[in-house]
């Protein structure tokens, strides 16, 4: 016998249940096709504004930096003044995303933008999150071309952008999203989701930022 | 060495802790970090009771359908590209994952944090096979250069100071500046992350081990602060998780909410850095992750939990907060349990794992004062269980002598009242006699594991049921 079916009939035999009861199988099936939802705080059921506001509040109690800026074209030039701020050099690394893709780059004549996933030389990455959830000032990223996972890691810094229209109250709300436009029970390759930079504590428990990710967490608000 | 402490020592294991002051220095620190953390975050969401119940209604029912559950999920990991295995034991896992290695043709394979692949004991294993498996968790990669095995599930190195660390970099990474400056742990955090980074990007295989398996997608989900799982996940050309199977949860929706337990109860965070949900292969127009996905699913004595009254116990998430409210853990950390799962955790699954006669003494090392269900955020009644295994380890006459024959005594006493009245009150006044004039007993017979640490106090007047007695007259 297989060990699959070994492990399976011991645990049928110490449940006394069969893998073919009718009831079984519904009340399985049941809670897979209407997915339930569970508990989910209060703290972030506000009206638009005022949740951007709790997830801007609780991505800076976590040690990122927020900045807010009123369109899309302004990002460039977020990322260029985040970049001076920290003394870095003018230059970043970012996917195909088509929202990032036709911006107006050109306005910053300093800045050198890289395209595709990284290898590891890269001081800076920009991704683009198909959300953000304010009840903890967490951003979700998916993998792909537009946004290679390769990004939200290797850089020493990440710029995030967020679409303030994007920002959920709850986990439940974005994963509602993510059957929407993969397909239920579907998923990218890669979901993220980031809540402030790389940390460590295991040195005598002191909390230290920039582990193995990122050192810093930089979310560009857009709107 | 930690490493060769079994939980059948225990009792000298404790005693040696006890006189290992950096040790307790080091474990004092969790009360203002750990257990400190938790009591914030739990005060700030007023919901946390709530979701204890919904956490512990999550994983009863998926336990009472643990097989479709797995059965699912298994199909979704094959949909996505994946390949799932089943191991029914430790040796099993060990091989099928060498197996995997060796069929990739992979040298260097680097590792997130993973208590399983302690229980299955993977990095011996492979390094017998001629792997070397390199830990990237900053807790579990200074051990990992130490020799040692974790003292906490959570904070792999919480016994270590900084001054060792430093003395272990400056003996593993023999090519690096000797006079550079090591003295600060932000210094030994950089350097580990330099190292490390090498490593990551020239690793032909990722092992990570799963905080959930999501029935509903095939995902396997990985909760991290540093992002060396990431990292580890998306880098090599394979990546493998070694998951136990009560891992398994139905949907999204329930990963949310045991996501707000877990952070929360284990470190004080809302939320951690890193949740990672993993499906399958890259895709076709991926540029970056790994090119093949295995899921290998572990029983190793689980199944036979299931429908015993120690079922609740596989709805642990492996939290730590049971371990770090634990007045015996504080006393004495973890590697004196001698077991992969220190503190009340692994007090309860250690004998279901490894056996009762390796393991009777653990079910001991409690107090039973309650303080670890309190803070379980999936309400496990870790006392209750603790005592199921003292009765079993009685029964199955693995006390020790010493204390069968004082049970035996109390109970020949208890059953004749005049008899009992008698011997309690000898017992109490030849007690008061050994004490000296403070009142405290720095000694007594038969006491001295208690005596040693602490004095106990002498009684004063008669036995309680002479007290009672003369009360009642009143
Ligand atoms: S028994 Fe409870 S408190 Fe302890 S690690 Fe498991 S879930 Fe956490």
């Amino acid at each position: 016998m297989s060990s699959r079916d070994a492990i399976l009939g011991r645990i049928r035999r110490s449940l006394g249940a069969s893998g073919v009861d009718a009831t079984r199988l519904a009340a399985v099936r049941h809670r897979l096709t209407e997915t339930p939802v569970n508990v989910v705080p209060a703290r972030g059921q506000l009206p638009a504004a005022e949740r951007v506001e709790l997830f801007v509040r609780k991505a800076s109690d976590i040690f990122a930096t927020v900045a807010r800026i009123d369109h899309r074209d302004d990002i460039p030039a977020a990322v260029a003044d985040y970049l001076r701020g920290r003394n870095l050099p003018q230059a970043i690394r970012r996917g195909e995303d088509p929202r990032l893709a036709g911006l107006p780059w050109q306005r910053e004549a300093q800045l050198a933008v890289a395209i595709g996933p990284s290898a590891g030389q890269d001081l800076a990455g920009l991704s683009y999150a198909d959300a953000g959830v304010a009840e903890t000032g967490t951003v979700v990223l998916t993998s792909g071309v537009n946004n290679p996972t390769t990004l939200n890691f290797l850089p020493d810094h990440h710029i995030v952008v967020v679409d303030a229209s994007t920002v959920a109250g709850d986990y439940e709300t974005v994963w509602a999203d993510l059957r929407r436009r993969f397909g239920a029970g579907a998923m990218p390759r890669t979901v993220n989701l980031v809540t402030g930079p790389s940390r460590s504590a295991d040195i005598e428990e002191t909390l230290l930022l920039g582990a193995h990710g990122p050192r810093s967490l930089h979310i560009l608000v857009v709107g | 060495m930690s490493g060769s402490l079994t939980s059948s020592s225990f009792p000298k294991n404790a005693s040696a802790a006890l006189a290992n002051p950096p040790l307790l220095k080091a474990i004092a620190h969790i009360e203002e970090t750990l257990v400190s953390g938790r009591r914030r975050a739990v005060d700030a969401l007023p919901e946390f009771e709530a979701l204890r119940d919904a956490g512990r209604d999550i994983k009863a029912h998926t336990l009472k359908h643990i097989d479709l559950y797995l059965e699912t999920f298994e199909r979704k990991v094959v949909e996505a590209g994946g390949f799932v295995h089943w191991a029914a034991d430790a040796a099993e896992a060990n091989r099928i994952i060498l197996e995997i290695c060796q069929a990739t043709g992979a040298h260097r394979v680097t590792k997130g944090k993973s208590m399983i692949t302690e229980e299955v004991g993977l990095n011996a294993f492979l390094k017998e096979n001629g792997i070397t498996p390199v830990e990237t968790d900053l807790g579990e990669y200074i051990i990992q250069l130490r020799g040692e095995t974790p003292s906490h599930i959570i904070a792999p190195a919480v016994h270590v100071n900084k001054e060792q660390v430093a003395a272990d970099f400056r003996r593993a990474h023999a090519d690096l500046d000797p006079t550079r400056n090591l003295d600060e742990p932000v210094s030994l955090l950089a350097e580990a992350r330099g190292v490390l980074r090498e490593r990551f990007l020239s690793a032909d295989v990722g092992i990570t081990g799963a905080n959930f398996l999501v029935a509903e997608t095939g995902s396997t989900v990985i909760v991290t602060n540093e992002g060396n799982g990431d990292l580890t996940q998306i880098l090599p050309k394979t990546h493998i998780v070694l998951a136990s199977i009560e891992k398994v949860v139905p949907t999204l929706e329930d990963v949310a909410t045991i996501m707000r337990l877990l952070a929360r109860s284990a470190t004080g965070q809302e939320m951690s850095v890193y949740t990672t949900f993993s499906t399958g292969p890259r895709r076709a127009d991926d540029p970056d992750g790994p090119e093949a996905f295995h899921v290998v699913l572990l029983d190793n004595g689980r199944s036979a939990m299931l429908g015993s009254e120690f079922e609740d116990m596989l709805r642990c998430i492996r939290c730590g907060a049971c371990i770090n409210h634990c007045p015996v853990y504080r006393s004495i950390g973890g590697h004196a349990y001698g077991s992969v799962y220190p503190g009340p955790m692994g007090s309860v699954l250690t004998p279901s794992l490894q056996g009762l006669e390796k393991s009777a003494h653990l079910a001991n090392a409690s107090t039973l004062c309650g303080r670890c269900e309190s803070v379980c955020p999936m309400r496990i009644p870790l006392p209750k269980m603790l005592r199921h295994w003292r009765e079993k380890e009685f029964e199955r006459h693995l006390t020790p002598k010493k204390a069968r024959f004082g049970l035996a005594a109390w109970r020949f006493l208890a059953a004749r009242p005049r008899l009992y009245g008698v011997a309690t009150r000898l017992a109490a006044w030849s007690l008061a006699r050994l004490a000296g004039k403070d009142g405290a007993l720095g000694q007594v017979p038969l006491a001295g594991g208690w005596t040693r640490w602490r004095d106990l106090p002498a009684p004063e007047g008669g036995t309680f049921r002479t007290e009672w007695a003369k009360r009642g007259r009143k």
